[in-house]
């Protein structure tokens, strides 16, 4: 196969923001999770857990909570509004202030018709779910001190509320408070320190459980307002807890600042009795510092915190032991590429949520070419930061492009898309391109043709707009739809191919579709497969389009020939090796080596792939990852035993590969060490012998 | 004043039959001073350690190729670069082996040389005066390369300067009788040319040298008429208009060198700094019409400073890194290190006098043992001089006495006259002039004191000894005479500064040492610091006897079980730690244990101490082991004292001598077992050193491995 000369970049300081909190819709299988920094990700836990959409985030928007209803998304924060999401167009379709100050919590009805929110101002108000908003209601009566956890009991008729040291029970119709529950403080030296009732659960069997920052898991008959059980859990607070309410409530689990998560179950205590109790059975230990987020799907524990991880960890009771279902996962990195990179000027583009960063890469020594695989190059020029763009207003950066020349950056939020030239004489000029078309305003995707002289945007309705860009204007040129009039899931993935004649955009309803620019008109679509596209590309020569899915396939679509290659029948027949399919991070990029068109590129966050369609597959026992046994093997006998993947795993926690023009790899690392070097201390603990 | 110190062979040459050149090409430095690359005229490279002498490494090209430019190192990514063929570059790393297999690549236009500047990145000058950067070049090796030079114009000598951060290329062309320069500046380049005023008609330089200085490049040039000019280029205010026009060069007569009969014809001139140049293949002008001669003359007083004779033939090559010049001559490469002080006319002549004296009258040079144990310098060789200075400085005269003046002196005067002239001599003389004469002081004096009994002057052969220029084979009989005057402090400044005691006469200090009487040693006034320390080590014994809690590497030490009996009585009885010897005989004692010996020449001496002294001095050895294992190790900074391994070197050798009379002696038994399980606990440590010393190494490796950075360019291989 040959030397590759890596560029091997660290300095992208992408840093993922802390999960503040997190639902999961049982019936679509879907996983909300809000961050820090305001943005809303959406999971489908039925594909293979694909990030499947991104709502950008925004300053001052400090989502507290979240909330499923049906289809629909509501949030609510500390700016004290409530937002409903446009998940097609990702982004807040629109926000209802519920004047009571910092929202803290937010819960809906079962029947999905009310939402309550719980204020700083002591106040539960009720919202009524219409058609297209939500309006609201009535308070229920207030108290002094702040609503900190809500939970609706499944009838409807009570809800629970946690507060500052007690719980209170209102009873939904009338809006009296019925009971009061108070709630002990900490022993010792806190004493005198006011509990917090982060986090209650309210069981149809009228059993209310509670979560507090002095550690405490309590469980209480909310019939009698009497205490049934107290478990210490931790030291410090137990921040989150959530029962499996859609299946037969008789598990809950409560994150606590220690980074553990610790299962209760509803069993009896010893075998053949029917008394059943709350028992705590398991506790997981994945994250390092705060689990402030929780979901209790019907086979795992999914938690999240300060560490930015999103843990899935499933119950080995109801999954198939030792099965790729079984083993455990941390999501660290988007699965989409924050990396642009311009091949042919050697450039980086780094997409953060307030600015873009754009790199030039350093330069070895032309001469040195006698290095030995695992040497390292003297550089003669180091890496050198060109441009810092800082974003304007509030929105967050959704999306970023960079040509390949280098000479045209474009980003966009909810709200706007901006275009710049940039011109490098001797030094660097920036400039803003005035007066850009007006279709131009919400986009999800942006994509350069190869020659720089257009752009494309994936815009809402699933259409995509065709920009002219030159030096001297902007120009509008078309929009490329599909079907007219339908309403379609938006485009995730946009992809032009190198002779300017097709573009391929992916949505996340699977489906694929091809455009002749020539022609300006659909040209065809892919098969749909039932699993969403990671990332899709044409091939620049055979101009065949490439398509990974988050179930790890591959597939190769003849653009001329609007069908399925050979080469993908034939790896379908033979079909893709276990270790490859038990991956657990999606490809996200793909690239092709202009001097062989047989080498096709791909990356995961743990090793990047050259896949040699020249070579045949891999027999279904043979190793996938055969590198070293063909190092250590003579010439001549490589041949027979290697086959079409050839997976490098030097590189941990990818965030772009690249094939430069000077067919030079640039690989750009962000070791999750380095992100964890930046969370802010966690909570002390007591470790032996320290 | 400069001097010429004695020279080295580097490496013989294989000079080509009729003996025109030398066989080398070019000696570049490699990584740091001491370590140059040498380029012989046919196919090797060789890699030198200089102050080894030793090859290093050594390439070879293939038969029937030829390496048309010496080999540079380039530092920024430790490889070497030469030309093959004048067209072929070639790189290579030190651990490459074969040449062939090394990178190379060939260019379009025929190569002059490749130049480097240390840290700098080399660069290429073409024969048809072109320069690119080595790197620029090998982007694109078939690049065209432009002619700079007229047609006819050859490059006659190159080099690569550095001044302030600018690289500049220094060109001298001939075309038609004609001489030009050209200065070439890099990044951004520049380049201005010059023409050379016309020497006498049909002469040519022959040779050339630059040296940056004071932020003009001075060259320096030499006809075979012995003329030597200097020119003076600005480094600023280049580049405004090509050089297509050659300016006329200003030039100023440095030297007019005497060349004896006819022209010179191999000779060489190189600045070693702005003062001094060093010549080659130049005549003496004191030793007739021979020219094998490398001289340094300072050119601000035109004055010859130093000169050396070189055997065999002069090549006219010259080259001279950190200090040494790099002469070929006959079959061999010498080294000659040299220095140039700051030359000014006073120390010129203040140097003179003394000089001449040594010359005249002192026996050849006295060995200095400071300086061939410690190196500072080898010793000046005997520089030839000018007739001219020998006569002036004989026409100098002096009010002091001078060392004969002196030496006649201590023959006769009595001892308080002695003392005050000497210490007047002292006084006066420089340090570097000292030796010699202390030399010649001392042996009078002990002679004197020698035939005259009544005669000795204690504190005069103190104030010698303390000048640190006498050593024992210098005078012999010094260390006998203090101990037969019983001048115990007079010993231990001979103890404490000779470096080259005999055992014999070691053995013999030792036994005086042990066998006076402790009455006797505490009248003896001695060396302060010792004393203060053997003071420290005793009290403490005494203040903190009782007070040792904890550990207590006394009872570690003593754990087998026949010497429980003795630990318990050593615990019962803190007299064990009580200094054996009186404070002042301890002190004498410790002088003896730090000089250096060899045992197989000390043990013979050992046996004839009487079997009372060994007890004793064993049981002094034992005291100040168990004080240095004991508690904090009392070796205190500042203070002379024996190390814990003299002292175990010292117990060894007395137990060697005298094993068998030890044995047999009943009072020595629980001494010997004492020492037996000191010398097992040494074991032990040493053994439980050599357990970690494993691990240790691990670390060490495991440090060595170097972290990534924020960015790296590496070469992966897939297969």
């Amino acid at each position: 196969m040959g030397e590759f000369k890596v560029h091997r970049v660290r300095f992208f300081d992408y840093m993922p923001s802390a999960i503040r909190t997190m639902a999961f819709n049982s019936q679509t299988e879907r996983l909300a999770v809000a961050r820090a920094d305001g943005a809303v990700e959406i999971f489908n836990f039925n594909d293979n857990f694909f990030q499947e959409k991104v709502i950008p985030g925004q300053d001052g928007r400090a989502i507290e909570a979240l909330c499923w209803v049906g289809h629909r998304l509501f949030s609510a924060g500390l700016n004290g509004e409530i937002t409903e999401y446009d998940l097609e167009n990702l982004r807040p379709q629109y926000t209802v202030d519920a004047y009571g100050g910092p929202i803290w919590t937010i819960s809906s009805n079962s029947q999905g018709t009310q939402l309550a929110v719980g204020c700083e101002d002591g106040t539960v108000k009720i919202f009524a779910i219409l058609e297209e908003r939500i309006q609201f209601q009535r308070n229920l009566n207030r108290h002094k001190g702040r609503i900190i956890s809500l939970c609706w009991h499944p009838s409807s008729a009570q809800i629970a509320a946690g507060m500052t040291d007690m719980i209170t029970i209102y009873d939904a119709e009338t809006g009296q408070a019925t009971r009061r529950l108070l709630v002990d403080r900490a022993m010792g030296a806190s004493k005198n320190k006011e509990v917090v009732v982060w986090s209650v659960g309210y069981l149809s069997d009228h059993t209310i459980i509670s979560g507090d920052s002095a550690g405490k898991v309590q469980i209480w008959n909310g019939l009698t307002g009497t205490l049934v059980r107290t478990y210490l859990v931790t030291k410090w607070d137990v921040l989150s807890l959530i029962i499996n309410a859609s299946q037969d409530e008789s598990s809950v689990i409560a994150g606590t600042s220690e980074g553990t998560v610790i299962q209760f179950q509803f069993i009896s205590s010893t075998l053949d009795q029917h008394d059943k109790e709350w028992v705590r059975t398991r506790t997981f230990r994945n994250h390092s510092h705060d689990v402030s987020a929780l979901a209790h799907t019907d086979t795992a524990v999914v938690s999240g915190g300060m560490d930015t991880q999103l843990v899935v960890r499933p119950l080995l009771d109801k999954v198939e032991k030792n099965t790729q279902e079984s083993a455990l996962r941390k999501i660290a990195f988007p699965h989409r590429s924050l990396v642009g990179c311009a091949k042919k000027a050697g450039l980086l583009l780094f997409q953060f949520p307030d600015r873009l960063e754009l790199w030039k890469l350093g330069e070895n020594f032309h001469y040195v070419h006698t290095g030995k695989p695992g040497d390292r190059l003297p550089v003669k020029r180091k890496p050198e930061k060109l441009i810092e763009l800082k974003r304007k207003g509030e929105d967050h950066i959704c999306c970023s492009a960079l040509s390949a020349c280098g000479g045209w950056l474009a980003y966009s939020t909810v709200s706007s898309v901006r275009l710049y030239r940039i011109q490098y004489n001797k030094t660097i000029s920036i400039n803003k391109v005035p007066k850009l078309p007006k279709e131009l305003r919400s986009v999800h995707q942006l994509c350069f043709s190869s020659d720089s002289s257009k752009l494309f945007a994936s815009s809402c309705q699933s259409s995509v707009i065709v920009v002219a860009v030159s030096q001297q204007e902007c120009r509008y040129l078309h929009t490329l739809k599909h079907k007219t009039g339908e309403w379609k899931a938006r485009m995730h993935l946009l992809c032009a191919s190198d002779d300017g004649k097709w573009l391929a955009t992916a949505n996340t309803d699977c489906e694929i579709h091809i455009y002749n620019l020539h022609k300006m008109k659909l040209h065809c679509m892919v098969p749909v497969y039932n699993s969403c596209p990671t990332t899709i590309a044409i091939h620049p020569v055979t101009n065949n389009l490439i398509s990974v899915h988050a179930d790890q396939q591959i597939f190769e679509f003849s653009l001329v020939q609007k069908e399925y290659t050979q080469w993908s029948r034939r790896l379908q027949t033979q079909g893709l090796l276990s270790l490859w399919l038990e991956r657990d991070t999606p490809i996200t990029h793909i690239t092709f080596n202009p001097k062989n068109p047989d080498h096709i590129i791909l990356h995961d966050t743990y090793m990047f792939c050259i896949i040699d369609q020249s070579l045949p597959f891999p027999e279904l026992n043979a190793v996938l990852w055969n590198q070293m046994t063909l190092k250590n093997l003579p010439v001549s006998q490589r041949i027979g035993q290697s086959h079409a993947f050839k997976i490098c795993k030097i590189f941990q926690h990818l965030m772009c590969v690249s094939l430069l023009e000077d067919l030079s790899l640039v690989v750009v690392e962000r070791p999750l060490l380095d992100i964890m070097s930046q969370l802010p201390a966690p909570v002390r603990q007591k470790k032996f012998a320290t | 004043m400069a001097a010429l110190y004695e020279g080295y062979t580097l490496c013989g040459l294989v000079p080509d039959q009729n003996l025109s050149s030398s066989g080398i090409q070019g000696i570049e430095e490699e990584r740091d001073r001491d370590h140059v690359v040498v380029t012989d005229s046919t196919r090797s490279v060789t890699l030198y350690k200089v102050s080894d002498q030793k090859p290093l490494g050594s390439w070879t090209v293939k038969q029937g190729q030829k390496l048309t430019c010496p080999a540079v190192f380039n530092s920024q990514t430790n490889e070497y670069v030469a030309v093959t063929d004048n067209k072929v570059i070639r790189i290579w790393k030190e651990d490459d082996i074969l040449l062939d297999k090394a990178f190379k690549a060939t260019v379009s236009s025929d190569v002059w040389k490749v130049h480097c500047t240390h840290g700098g990145e080399p660069v290429v000058l073409f024969q048809r005066g072109a320069v690119r950067l080595l790197d620029s070049l090998l982007a694109a090796p078939q690049q065209p390369i432009e002619e700079v030079l007229a047609q006819e114009e050859t490059i006659r000598w190159s080099t690569i300067i550095v001044a302030e951060t600018q690289q500049f290329i220094i060109i001298t062309t001939e075309q038609k009788g004609e001489h030009f320069l050209y200065l070439q500046r890099l990044n951004p380049n520049s380049v201005q040319r010059y023409r050379l005023e016309r020497e006498e008609p049909g002469l040519s330089p022959l040779s050339f040298s630059a040296i940056y200085k004071d932020k003009h490049i001075c060259l320096l040039y030499l006809y075979p008429n012995g003329h030597m000019y200097q020119s003076v280029l600005s480094v600023r205010g280049l580049g405004t208009e090509e050089g297509v026009q050659a300016l006329p060069l200003p030039r100023s007569l440095l030297l007019g060198l005497p060349v004896g009969d006819g022209q010179l014809e191999a000779a060489s001139a190189m600045a070693l700094d702005e003062a001094h140049v060093a010549v080659v293949g130049v005549p003496h002008p004191s030793a007739g019409g021979g020219k094998d001669f490398l001289c340094i003359w300072n050119t601000n007083f035109q004055t010859l400073q130093a000169g050396k004779e070189m055997a065999g033939k002069i090549y006219g090559q010259l080259w001279s890194y950190s200090n040494k010049v790099f002469i070929p001559h006959g079959k061999t490469l010498s080294i000659i290190p040299f220095e140039c002080p700051k030359s000014s006319l006073a120390s010129a002549l203040g140097k003179l006098k003394h000089t001449k004296t040594e010359e005249s009258k002192t026996p050849n040079s006295v060995p200095s043992w400071n300086n061939i144990l410690h190196g500072e310098k080898a010793q000046p060789s005997k520089t030839a001089e000018t007739r001219r200075t020998r006569t002036t400085r004989k026409s100098q005269s002096t009010t002091n006495l001078t060392t004969d003046q002196v030496l006649e002196l201590i023959k006769t005067a009595p001892v308080e006259e002695i003392q005050k002239e000497v210490e007047g001599f002292l006084t006066r003389s420089e340090f570097q002039d000292l030796q010699p004469s202390v030399g010649q002081l001392a042996l009078t004096l002990v002679s004197r004191s020698l035939a005259d009994p009544a005669f000795y002057s204690s504190s005069t052969l103190a104030q010698l000894v303390h000048t640190r220029c006498l050593c024992h084979s210098v005078c012999p009989d010094l260390v006998l005479l203090a101990l037969e005057k019983k001048d115990y402090f007079l010993c231990q400044l001979c103890l404490q500064f000779f470096p080259d005691i005999p055992e014999a006469v070691t053995c013999a200090c030792l036994k005086a040492f042990i066998s006076m009487p402790d009455v006797d040693a505490e009248k003896v006034s001695l060396e302060p610091n010792s004393v203060t320390f053997m003071e420290n080590l005793i009290t403490r014994d005494r203040a903190e006897a009782g007070l040792q809690n904890g550990f207590s590497p006394t009872s570690s030490v003593v754990n087998d079980r026949q010497t429980r009996a003795e630990d318990k009585k050593k615990a019962s009885a803190p007299s064990q730690l009580i200094c054996p010897v009186g404070l002042h005989k301890a002190v004498l004692i410790n002088e003896i244990l730090q000089t250096p010996y060899s045992d197989t020449f000390l043990l013979p001496h050992l046996k004839d101490l009487s079997s009372q002294n060994v007890m004793l001095f064993l049981q002094y050895l034992q005291f100040l082991y168990l004080k240095y294992s004991q508690d904090a190790f009392p070796q205190m900074e500042g203070f002379r004292s024996p190390s814990l391994s003299q002292i175990m070197d010292w117990v060894c050798l007395l137990l060697d001598a005298h094993f068998t009379v030890l044995v047999m002696t009943p009072e020595a038994k629980g001494l010997l077992l004492n020492l037996h399980s000191f010398v097992k606990s040494q074991v032990r440590l040493v053994s439980e050193l050599g357990k970690i010393e494993g691990s240790l190494q691990q670390l060490h490796k495991m440090k060595a491995k170097e972290s990534i950075g924020q960015y790296s360019i590496e070469i992966i291989e897939l297969f």
